[in-house]
């Protein structure tokens, strides 16, 4: 039971996929304009990873070691056309602002990642809990980083005003070096905790 | 002739793949400790992103879009880019040892970064023709390698700064990305 609660909740903060293992930054720098796109690349992009991861271990013991890789980059991308279409389906406007960076889930290296680093040589039970506890951190942190990004450079939080008609918000923080500078500043938080806790 | 120096300046600067699109940050921060590696990967992505590019917009048109299946625009252009990285470096392999050994690390890397695939959907999400595809491409690329260089640059100078601890590595990587993308921005308004 331990083992799994600690499969689950690892990726929360302790190994999260983007701010201590630096995988997927692409989407978490190009989406994070508002906390509305960072929550839905994340629910996205966790769909995608219990799928694949799911799906990953139910047949890695069927696939031949040569041809590993492609094959889960199909199971992969085959999750990814389903999310897309649910989106443009469901969401036309998550789909107008998340644009490209649906199709390019297939490419987010935290996924095949987790394919290959756990999913391949794990159980599906606890594939299923890794893809939940991995997609919940890579959520987190792209909620951070667009909570940040939308109260300065917009000054708003999910679309609700948060300064007076009057107030300026900082747009640099809404442009890339924005995007740039606030997960370098969140990286360097959580590694300053760390040695915190470390220490004490 | 203008409207093709129009997509050059944007690819390589206005919307520069890394600083504007955020593709590619993987080999962007990973591979950009030394201006030689850095110099190795540019030249690795531009080969297979241009080529890349061609032959899933001939397929697009050629294949999806007559049989009506544009849906399969994801699985096919991964598959594609994979098969196409594999095939490269057992061309490469056999004709070209130096060219092998100088690009060799990189060509499987190449299959995850973001920029290839992101460059070959932008393609027909603009909606150029098959040549101005190719031109953007290329060119895009070429950003890509200006980018990563200049950057490799950069972290030379930083590995002798005397940086507080929590931002070692990759923070002010990162920091100095933002400040790298502040200067890129410079050039926005040069097109529109």
């Amino acid at each position: 039971m331990n083992e799994a609660i600690n499969t689950l909740t690892r990726g929360f903060i302790k190994e999260n996929p983007v701010t201590k293992m630096l995988l997927g930054l692409c989407p978490v720098l190009a989406v994070t304009t508002t906390a509305v796109n960072g929550l839905g690349m994340g629910l996205a992009t966790t769909f995608v990873l219990i799928g694949s991861n799911v799906v990953i271990s139910m047949t890695s013991k069927m696939i031949p070691d040569t041809v590993r890789i492609p094959s889960f980059v199909l199971i992969i991308a085959t999750f990814v056309t389903i999310v897309d279409m649910l989106i443009k389906a469901f969401s036309p406007e998550l789909n107008q602002s998340l644009g490209i960076f649906i199709p390019l889930i297939v490419v987010n290296c935290m996924i095949l990642g987790r394919a290959e680093a756990f999913a391949s040589r794990s159980g599906v039970w606890y594939s299923l809990l890794d893809g939940i506890g991995m997609g919940i951190g890579f959520t987190l942190a792209l909620l951070a980083l667009a909570s940040i990004r939308e109260v300065l450079g917009s000054g708003t939080i999910f679309n609700m005003p948060l300064i007076g008609e009057d107030g300026t918000p900082l747009l640099v923080f809404a442009l890339p070096p924005g995007a740039f500078a606030g997960l370098g500043a969140i990286i360097a938080l959580m590694n300053a905790l760390e040695k915190k806790r470390g220490v004490n | 002739m203008a409207e093709y120096l129009l997509v050059i300046v944007s690819a390589v600067f206005v919307n520069n793949v890394v600083f504007a699109r955020f593709l590619g940050i993987c080999p962007y921060l990973g591979v950009s400790k030394k201006i030689d590696t850095a110099l190795g990967m540019g030249f690795a992505v531009t080969f297979v992103m241009t080529l890349a590019t061609a032959i899933t917009y001939v397929l697009y048109y050629g294949v999806l879009v007559p049989f009506k299946i544009e849906f399969m625009q994801t699985v096919m252009y991964i598959l594609v880019i994979a098969s196409l990285v594999q095939l490269v470096e057992i061309v490469l392999k056999k004709v070209s040892k130096s060219l092998y050994n100088a690009l060799g690390i990189y060509l499987p890397l190449i299959t995850t970064n973001c920029a290839i695939l992101g460059v070959a959907l932008i393609a027909i999400q603009d909606k150029y023709s098959l040549v101005m595809s190719v031109v953007f491409a290329f060119f895009s690329a070429i950003g890509f390698v200006l980018a990563i260089v200049i950057f490799a640059g950069i972290r030379e100078k930083l590995e002798d700064a005397d940086i507080p601890g929590p931002f070692k590595n990759v923070p002010i990587g990162l920091i100095s990305a933002a400040i790298l993308s502040l200067a890129f921005m410079g050039f926005s308004g040069l097109v529109k």
